[in-house]
């Protein structure tokens, strides 16, 4: 893996992104701010994919012909290269359709542990048991918790934000406590791009026993990220946010509480063993995967895995901190502005939130669409968060290591063009 | 500019001198609706004596489209006959579901028509009919509680 710290040749990079060269509404060249929602896949990416379908595509873990071996080496080969950029071991990474479904699989297993066998026990929540977000939470990693706390009668408690949007951790103990059974929390805001200290988290939740299950969506694709090192139980991200396809996600757990967990969606290549009377199931990570994979999905995720580790983690996430530095710079200077969540760039990734004065963020969005800025308008799916920093919705610039300095001074001009627009300049 | 098609005066117009905002009494139903992508809200009342809308009153959060739409909205309802409001609803719904097709009748929709350049645009289409859906609903609890 190179981590240089030479500055990233943006130029040559782009020219693997046939879409950024492609222009919308009435010949506006595209400029993409949009990452934090989706990511742009290389050309590497894509015919990773095309050359596996022209080749290799047959059904993975099943079959003894030619093609079935290559798709099922192909399909392991992609787990086994995601794990090293990850810092996870082969058996720790289960794919699923997303990372909502991630989320999820560990919320609904633990839900399970209760009717499951004695290795299951140490997954079991219930009355009196307490289960800990934040307000910082993807809709993703706050709505399965709040669902298993319903299902279980357990106790839903969650860490406030300080006045810039940062995690309130000024008393730790007192929302981490003996009772804590499982803190799911994010490593990076898709809001803000708020980096989280995982180890304080990770060291108060190992105090109680608790499990960790860490939101890393908007680390994964944006900068080094080691799981071994951080020390949490689970971590789940996406495909698609880090130049990957979209409909495959991938969820890291430690191999020995894989091992004990139950099973979320049950079926076909899950099993072990199946009578009528009842079955007993695979090991991980096929415990975990029930049904017909993703294929090409897999395939393209390790492609892009394979591109990012070329280009640098340590680069992009240089490049992108120089990025957010110039968008907030920007966007401070113009009156009327207001940046959301913090106000520099320290402990920070490449979002930017911001509302105009007079100017609703889908009016403003719909401006910065007609000069070609795609930005994401809304409560990007944190709607807790929005309502912490005093916003019904927020203007969301997300940046990644094909986006330019230039595309930061089309927002910030855009910005301005749409407060004359209103007529609130 | 493709902009000004969507943005035409007349919607800027009622977005910075709404018509009929603020919540009053008397009412006889209310709604609260939320578009859910993006968090805009709308609260709304109407007031309906022997079948005519009296009165629609409304506040909320939200952008432009959707804070103009239900300004037009109190212009073409109150003082109609429920079945007639409802003819003009469903002539707005049309021009909004219709992508840019639908040819809009200014004697049915008046002002309404300024939104034919919304529907060009899917995204918009909610923002539009935010305020229309707590109308259509307020109107069926009232008739629910009659």
């Amino acid at each position: 893996m190179t981590t240089t710290a030479a500055p990233l040749d943006v130029t040559a990079l782009r020219a693997d992104f046939p879409i950024l060269s492609r222009t919308v509404r009435d010949g506006k060249r595209l400029v993409y701010l949009d990452s934090g929602a989706t990511s742009q896949r290389p050309t590497q990416v894509l015919d990773a994919e095309k050359a596996f379908l022209q080749q290799h595509n047959a059904a993975v873990h099943r079959g003894a012909h030619q093609l079935a071996e290559e798709a099922t080496d192909a399909y392991e080969g992609a787990r086994q290269r995601i794990a090293d950029f990850v810092g996870a071991d082969f058996g720790e990474l289960v794919f699923t359709k997303n990372a909502t479904e991630g989320f999820n699989l560990v919320a609904y297993a633990m839900g399970n542990a209760a009717t499951s066998g004695p290795e299951a026990a140490r997954f079991v929540v219930g009355p009196g048991d307490e289960i800990v977000v934040t307000e910082m939470e993807h809709h993703a990693n706050l709505v399965p918790w709040q669902q298993l706390a319903q299902r279980t009668g357990a106790t839903l408690k969650w860490f406030e934000l300080t006045q810039d949007g940062r995690l309130d951790l000024s008393d730790v103990d007192s929302v981490i406590t003996p009772r804590t059974k499982v803190v799911a929390f994010t490593h990076q805001s898709n809001v803000t791009g708020v980096i989280n200290p995982v180890d304080v988290l990770v060291a108060a939740a190992q105090r109680v026993g608790a499990l960790t299950v860490l939101d890393a969506c908007q680390s994964v694709p944006h900068g080094p990220v080691d799981f071994h090192a951080l020390g949490v139980d689970f971590a789940s991200f996406s495909g698609h946010k880090m130049l990957g396809p979209s409909g495959i996600g991938v969820l890291y757990g430690r191999r020995e509480l894989l091992e004990a967990l139950p099973p979320f969606i049950t079926g076909g290549s899950m099993i072990e063993l199946v009578k009528m009377e009842g079955s007993t199931f695979a090991p991980p990570p096929q415990r975990f995967e029930a049904g017909s994979p993703m294929t090409s999905q897999a395939v393209g995720l390790g492609a892009a895995v394979d591109y990012l580790s070329v280009v640098g983690m340590e680069r992009i996430h240089a490049h992108e901190h120089a990025l957010t530095v110039a968008a907030l710079e920007g966007l401070s200077g113009i009156k009327g502005v207001r940046l959301l969540g913090p106000q520099d760039a320290v402990d920070r990734g490449g979002a930017v939130p911001f509302e105009i004065e007079g100017v609703h963020p889908h009016d403003a969005g719909q401006v910065l669409d007609s000069l070609g800025i795609a930005v994401r308008v809304g409560h990007h799916c944190a709607w807790p968060l929005h309502r912490c920093l005093n916003a019904q919705s927020s203007v969301r610039a997300s940046f990644y290591l094909y986006n330019t300095l230039d595309e930061v001074d089309a927002l910030v001009d855009g910005v301005r063009e749409a407060q004359k627009f209103f007529g609130v300049a | 500019m493709q902009l000004q098609q969507m943005y035409q005066e007349i919607i800027l117009d009622h977005y910075k001198n709404p018509h009929g905002r603020g919540l009053r009494d008397p009412y006889d139903a209310e709604s609260f609706q939320v578009n859910p992508t993006c968090g805009d809200e709308v609260t709304l009342r109407v007031h309906v004596v022997d079948d005519v809308v009296q009165d629609v009153s409304y506040d909320g959060q939200g952008c432009s489209i959707s804070q103009a739409s239900t300004s037009v909205l109190t212009d073409l309802v109150v003082g109609k006959p429920v079945g007639e409001a409802f003819k003009k609803m469903d002539a707005f719904v049309e021009l909004m579901q219709g992508r840019g097709q639908v040819e809009p009748d200014e004697d049915v929709l008046e002002d309404g028509i300024a939104f034919a350049g919304v529907a060009k645009y899917p995204a918009r289409v909610k923002c539009a009919l935010l305020g229309w859906m707590a109308f259509k609903d307020a109107v069926a609890r009232s008739q629910g509680a009659a």
